[in-house]
């Protein structure tokens, strides 16, 4: 029999005993809007992390460190190349080379210390950090409230939230909603900061000639005015890596200032000069897309690498072993509907034996009846699909908006964790099709042994 | 047809249209077996129409059936053309029964949920006939029966008349060479039972189909067959040919056209 036929008469069997086909079709879509929902939850909270992650400003990012620094963020980086003592350091010649690879955007070098900021002479110890001019697209400092840097070496100051609440003496009560941005901001901008640090100075060469001139430097104190000029309201949490720091200073006027950097004192043996060593350098990429190649390149080069790409590899594993789950709870719901298939076809046979019987009589193949079964348990499964689609999806919608409402009452930002992409809707009917084919195989095969002359046998 | 004697009879007999050798199908019903069709041998010759008669029990349906390629013997042989039907795959005996039987029941067995047409271009489906052709064939086949106006019909809105002249379009429509009927008139008054073996002989006559019709009465058959083969317990009791048949037709005929 050909297709349009089959699909035909199919349908024509379905309709016939419409309650009973309709019941075990509303089975196989149940099964199939479970699974859909499983699974794009899945999908969809596995987008959400993705989302997390993009904000945090760090996914076109490689952080490089020297391999002496034993802080290694991979311990397989420890055991590969060349042993911590032998590996180079992290040095303006370096960052110059770095940056001069291909799809490199910029490499600037993290600085980041510690130190004494003085306040209405009230001293405050906090960690400052420098940013580079290019930060200002960043996501993240898209909520300044105030101005960013008028430029890259200007004595200004970015505050963290939190460290303005310190400055103004407002710890934030526990359960009670955070202060605005905006009340921190308008006593603070224009306002002085004294920051204190420890400058390293290359010691004057009492002999210029002496080829084993020993390294030395002094370590001075010294004073820097630093003018405030906004304060930002960062997601702490999402802040990884070098930014995480109470206060921003520009970067340029940071590298100027010399400051005593933590690694310095490990480098005690190198000779001394001007040109400063940095304990890691951030690398921006021109496409998260190569990443990889770049993170390759420098591992080359002797120095250690992290990106956000290693985190979320793990996080995809993650997700992988969580889809796999879900989605074999979403099957469970679709293989007792396969059930409900087999179960209906086999009654079907019972009562259309005389049918069945008729057919063989009048020139049926075998081939044609088990078509003609399959066609029936193939169609239940097309229809319940598509249906099943359409009401995994609005569960879906249904469940994101009630959560979203949740979360507006518990003043917390909306979220799209629910997606159902072009691929799951197909793969949903697609399977939805196959089980229900494959439901179909014992009835299809004995409606097909019918023997027609007992068919026919009995009114 | 690999016993030598079978090919050299159908051979000999070129008119045989139906050759029938030792034929047996036995039924196991628990601890008894039932011997249903026990050595039956005959030939029909092509055009012929020709009545299985016997009471009940006799085995007159089960040599239909075997005929019809709807079972298969336990022993012997059911020759048609030139193809032992036991000896067919199921694939080839249900292409048999398409393409070469067509057959009509004492219940008529049009399927419920289709109309007359549909019932009646169903053969054609299994067939992989066009649809713009099946079309026209079903109700060329209709027209022949006198059910143009009934074509959208279901069968249950019919009478039973009605029902077997549907079955006949239906068991007319991929042109076989043998039609094969099972009480045909068995749930039919006299009346209406004479206007359905009219069209059968009108089968028979106008279109040259072999025609074998079961049934018990003997009075139909000899009014319609040429030839009556009579069967008792499975076993061949007595076989003649009916010189009545062309009177029969002749009366019958000009019966239905006084109507």
């Amino acid at each position: 029999m050909k297709l349009p036929d089959l699909t035909e008469l199919a349908l024509r069997n379905l309709r016939e005993s419409v309650l009973r086909n309709a019941l075990t079709t509303i089975g196989i879509s149940v099964g199939v809007a479970s699974l859909v929902a499983m699974l794009s939850l899945g999908i969809g909270l596995q987008q959400l992390a993705s989302r997390r992650l993009m904000k945090s400003g760090l996914f076109d990012t490689v952080v490089v460190t020297s391999r002496r620094d034993l802080r290694g963020f991979n311990r397989d980086d420890e055991r590969s190349g060349p042993a911590p003592g032998e590996s180079r350091i992290l040095d303006e010649s370096t960052r110059q080379q770095i940056e001069h690879l291909p799809n490199v955007l910029e490499a600037y070098p993290d600085i980041r210390f510690i130190t004494e900021l003085r306040f209405d002479d009230k001293p405050h110890l906090t960690t400052i950090a420098a940013l580079p001019a290019s930060a200002r697209s960043n996501d993240a400092f898209e909520s300044v409230r105030g101005n960013f840097f008028s430029s890259d070496s200007a004595p200004e100051a970015i505050l963290q939230k939190t460290f303005a609440e310190e400055l103004l003496g407002k710890t934030p009560k526990p359960g009670v909603d955070e202060t605005d941005v905006k009340d921190l901001a308008d006593p603070l901008v224009g306002k002085e900061l004294t920051m204190r640090y420890a400058q390293r100075e290359a010691a004057p060469s009492t002999d210029a000639k002496a080829e084993n001139a020993d390294a030395t430097y002094s370590v001075v104190s010294r004073e820097q005015k630093l003018k405030i000029v906004g304060v930002a309201d960062l997601d702490p949490e999402s802040m990884r890596g070098p930014t995480r720091a109470r206060v921003f200073m520009p970067l340029g006027l940071a590298e100027s200032l010399h400051v005593m950097q933590p690694t310095d004192l490990r480098e005690i043996s190198r000779a001394a000069s001007d040109q400063p060593a940095y304990s890691s350098i951030s690398v921006k990429v021109k496409n998260p897309a190569q990443i990889k190649a770049i993170e390759d390149a420098i591992k080359k080069m002797g120095f250690n690498t992290f990106s956000i790409l290693d985190a979320t590899r793990s996080l995809q594993q993650f997700f992988a072993v969580l889809d796999l789950f879900l989605g074999i709870f979403g099957s469970l719901a679709l293989a007792v509907a396969s059930i409900g298939i087999v179960n209906t076809l086999v009654m079907a046979i019972l009562e259309r034996r005389r049918e069945i019987g008729i057919m063989k009589a009048i020139g049926a193949s075998d081939g044609d009846v088990k078509k003609l079964f399959f066609a029936e348990a193939g169609a239940m499964g097309i229809l319940g699909g598509i249906v099943g689609v359409a009401l995994g999806w609005s569960i879906g919608q249904v469940i994101n908006a009630a959560t979203n409402i949740y979360l507006k009452r518990q003043s917390l930002p909306p979220e799209h964790f629910w997606a159902v992409p072009l691929w799951l809707v197909g793969a949903a009917i697609l399977f939805a099709f196959l089980v229900s084919l494959a439901a179909g195989l014992y009835p299809a095969g004995r409606a097909a042994r019918l023997d027609p002359v007992q068919a026919l046998r009995y009114e | 047809m690999t016993n030598p004697t079978q090919v050299h009879k159908v051979s000999q007999n070129g008119a045989a249209a139906i050759h029938v050798e030792e034929l047996r199908r036995q039924y196991r019903m628990g601890d008894t077996v039932i011997r249903a069709v026990d050595g039956v041998t005959l030939s029909i010759r092509s055009g012929e129409f020709v009545a299985l008669l016997g009471s009940s029990g006799s085995g007159k349906s089960s040599v239909l059936n075997l005929i019809a390629g709807l079972d298969r013997p336990t022993s012997g042989s059911v020759i048609v053309g030139e193809r032992d039907l036991a000896k067919l795959s199921r694939e080839e005996l249900a292409h048999y029964r398409l393409h070469t039987v067509g057959m009509v029941f004492q219940s008529f067995n049009l399927i419920a949920s289709m109309t007359l047409a549909e019932n009646v271009e169903l053969p054609m489906r299994f067939a992989e006939v066009d649809r713009s052709r099946r079309d026209d064939l079903a109700r060329e086949a209709l027209t022949r029966v006198g059910l143009q106006a009934r074509m959208k019909h279901r069968p249950s809105e019919l009478s039973g008349g009605e029902q077997q002249r549907a079955a006949l379009a239906r068991a007319l429509i991929n042109r076989p060479r043998l039609l094969l009927a099972d009480e045909p008139t068995g749930n039919l008054d006299s009346h209406t039972g004479s206007e359905i073996m009219n069209i059968v002989r009108e089968f028979n006559q106008q279109l040259g189909m072999t025609v074998v019709m079961v049934t018990h009465e003997r009075a139909l058959a000899e009014r319609y067959a040429q030839r009556l083969i009579f069967l008792a317990d499975g076993k061949l009791v007595g076989d003649e040919s009916n010189g009545a048949a062309a009177a029969g037709a002749h009366s019958s005929s000009s019966a239905g056209e006084q109507r």
